[in-house]
């Protein structure tokens, strides 16, 4: 097969960015629906890719990533709330000083939000960090479960229950594309760079990595901390998106980890492109299945919907991917020119 | 010749069993020193506590004059001994060329890796060939070729190299000792646990016999293959 040299793939990505961006700045005539759901598939493509920089890359399973995403949530939430807004929505017990005094921008607001998330990130990963395999896994878990209860008893702080309203609808298709690119620069450099192959050696063996002289510890932790940070980012524009927030656990709680570990799944553990699929993907049949959540004609007769049937049909998609496809559509690599190119010469061949 | 490693009075155990009970090892600069024993004798935790990848061990091992017992597995690496492990264990799917990276990790000097890559070429010719292959495509014996390889690239003093020969065929095994006398003439040392025993004292300058955790014999390689109670015991000779 003929190889893509380095000038026809600069061009060919460049091409595509301007693609997208022409395809991004027309988005609204595909209704405000679809902008929504494009918008949407960028906020979840970075959960995706943030989550798989430790899952994948680095081979540690975490389950934390929702109580990540609701750090950045309601950290941003809350620091670009209106004072006015704030005053009326916390009403059980008036929220502390300073929150209660504030409003940033949405920018700086994010960035904050991932910082915090990152910040937690290294106090978890600290002691937990130290465990493997499943233990890590139930610690993380236990984690996001731990925070998404305190979001729901800390009403000075979070409103409780109650929830947050009114939030500053900031998200658009640029805040959330260009954050998007943002994280697959960092992430994708990290991939391929020194302190990259360190972390995947790490993930094929831990053992033999710490005998070559690779400080296990400090590069999971690394890997842990800037995930956390870009999932922080994911919660603030997701906040900033559904513009409601609340601790349950179908919304920021370990279902949120469940959609996103899905996706990664789906896309090839260990793929930054393959997440960006798999979250695009999950977005899009996420919402043609809820046509089974409604009642269905058929004939005649008439099927009553059943709500969480969405779910339960993806959960036996996801199943018979395990099962059949274990790697995923990209398993560990990448999709790029040369394997486009080699995937249409293969069709033209077999056509011939 | 100058002592490069000794270790002194060491003990090792996993919870209630004694691994090791208490051995004295001596290294000098240059040579081949092997341990030879049986399984369990505790071969491998010997050299697993050089590397500090055991978690309780008592007693002290020393290089180069300086106590490194309670240094981490990274500062050890860094400061010139490499362990080849057990049962190759290279990362499969990862490049060769990639492995070989990996091996040189945390090292700066350039021109240095550079020269240690083209060593570990010039010593394993098909390894030059598959590069750009996956590790875990190699057969076993070119696996092992690259675990070596890896370790060299840490640009090691000692040479710590666990059952090089396991599982390998009777070709193969020959030729991983002729890599590893090269290697010493490179001027490296090398610390070998075996239980090849006949290839393993042939090949060393000094040897120690393990048995449930005691050192029973020791002597030069060519003395102890012709013990009468290692020739019973290892050799198989009757």
């Amino acid at each position: 097969m003929k190889k893509i040299s380095l000038k026809i793939n600069l061009i060919l990505t460049i091409a595509f960015l301007i693609g997208i961006y022409f395809f991004l700045s027309n988005v609204n005539i595909l209704g405000d629906y679809w902008s929504r759901i494009v918008t949407l598939v960028a906020i979840y493509s970075i959960m995706a890719v943030s989550y798989t920089l430790v899952n994948g890359i680095t081979g540690i399973f975490s389950l934390g990533q929702a109580g990540f995403i609701a750090i950045g949530a309601y950290t941003s939430a809350l620091l670009t709330l209106s004072i006015q807004q704030k005053e009326m929505s916390f009403f059980i017990q008036p929220l502390i000083w300073p929150l209660n005094s504030i409003q940033i921008g949405f920018l700086p607001a994010t960035i904050i939000g991932g910082l915090v998330a990152a910040f937690f990130a290294f106090l978890i990963g600290y002691p937990s960090l130290r465990l493997t395999g499943d233990y890590f896994a139930i610690a993380t878990l236990a984690f996001a479960e731990i925070i998404r209860i305190l979001i729901q008893n800390l009403y000075g702080v979070t409103n409780g229950t109650l929830g947050l309203k009114g939030i500053n609808p900031y998200t658009n298709v640029w805040w959330a594309w260009s954050w998007l690119l943002v994280t697959v620069i960092v992430i994708g450099s990290l991939k391929y760079s020194s302190y990259g192959r360190a972390l995947r050696a790490i993930s094929e063996d831990p053992v033999a990595a710490k005998v070559m002289g690779i400080d296990v510890f400090r590069h999971q932790m690394m890997a842990f901390v800037i995930s956390g940070f870009f999932a922080g980012v994911s919660g603030a524009l997701y906040a900033h998106w559904i513009t409601t927030l609340d601790p349950r656990p179908t919304s920021l709680g370990v279902m949120l980890t469940f959609y996103v570990l899905i996706m990664i799944v789906i896309g090839g553990l260990g793929s930054i492109t393959g997440a960006i699929l798999g979250a695009i993907f999950f977005a899009f049949v996420s919402q043609w299945l809820r046509i089974f959540e409604s009642n269905i004609t058929i004939f005649g007769f008439t099927i009553p919907g059943v709500p969480g049937m969405s779910m339960l049909i993806l959960s036996v998609l996801f199943i018979i991917v395990m099962i059949f496809w274990r790697r995923g559509l990209m398993g560990k690599e990448e999709l790029n020119w040369q394997k486009i190119y080699n995937f249409f010469k293969k069709v033209e061949v077999q056509n011939e | 010749m100058p002592e490069i490693l000794k270790i002194e009075d060491l003990k090792v155990h996993y919870g209630v069993i004694n691994a090791i009970k208490g051995i004295n090892v001596r290294v000098n600069a240059g040579e081949i020193v092997t341990l030879i024993g049986a399984n369990g004798a505790g071969k491998s935790s010997t050299l697993n506590a050089i590397m500090n990848l055991v978690t309780s061990k008592k007693g002290k091992i020393l290089y180069e004059g300086q106590d490194i017992t309670k240094r981490s597995t990274a500062e050890i690496v860094k400061s010139g001994i490499v362990l080849v492990p057990e049962g190759r264990r290279i990362f499969p799917n990862l490049t060769v060329q990639e492995n070989l990276m990996i091996g040189s990790y945390g090292r700066s000097d350039k021109d240095g890796i550079k020269r240690d890559f083209d060593f570990v070429l010039s010593l394993f010719p098909r390894i030059k060939e598959r590069l750009k292959q996956p590790g875990g495509t190699l057969s076993g014996g070119e696996q092992q070729m690259l675990a070596i390889g890896r370790a060299l690239m840490g640009s090691p003093q000692i040479l710590l190299m666990d059952e090089p020969s396991l599982g390998l065929a009777p070709l193969l095994v020959k030729m991983v000792f002729e890599v590893i006398r090269k290697i010493k003439d490179e001027g490296k040392t090398i610390l070998l646990v075996e239980q090849n025993a006949t290839m393993a004292l042939a090949n060393a300058d000094y040897a120690y016999v393990l048995e449930t955790g005691k050192i029973t014999l020791e002597g030069s390689g060519k003395s102890l293959l012709a013990h009468e109670g290692v020739r019973k015991s290892y050799l198989g000779v009757k």
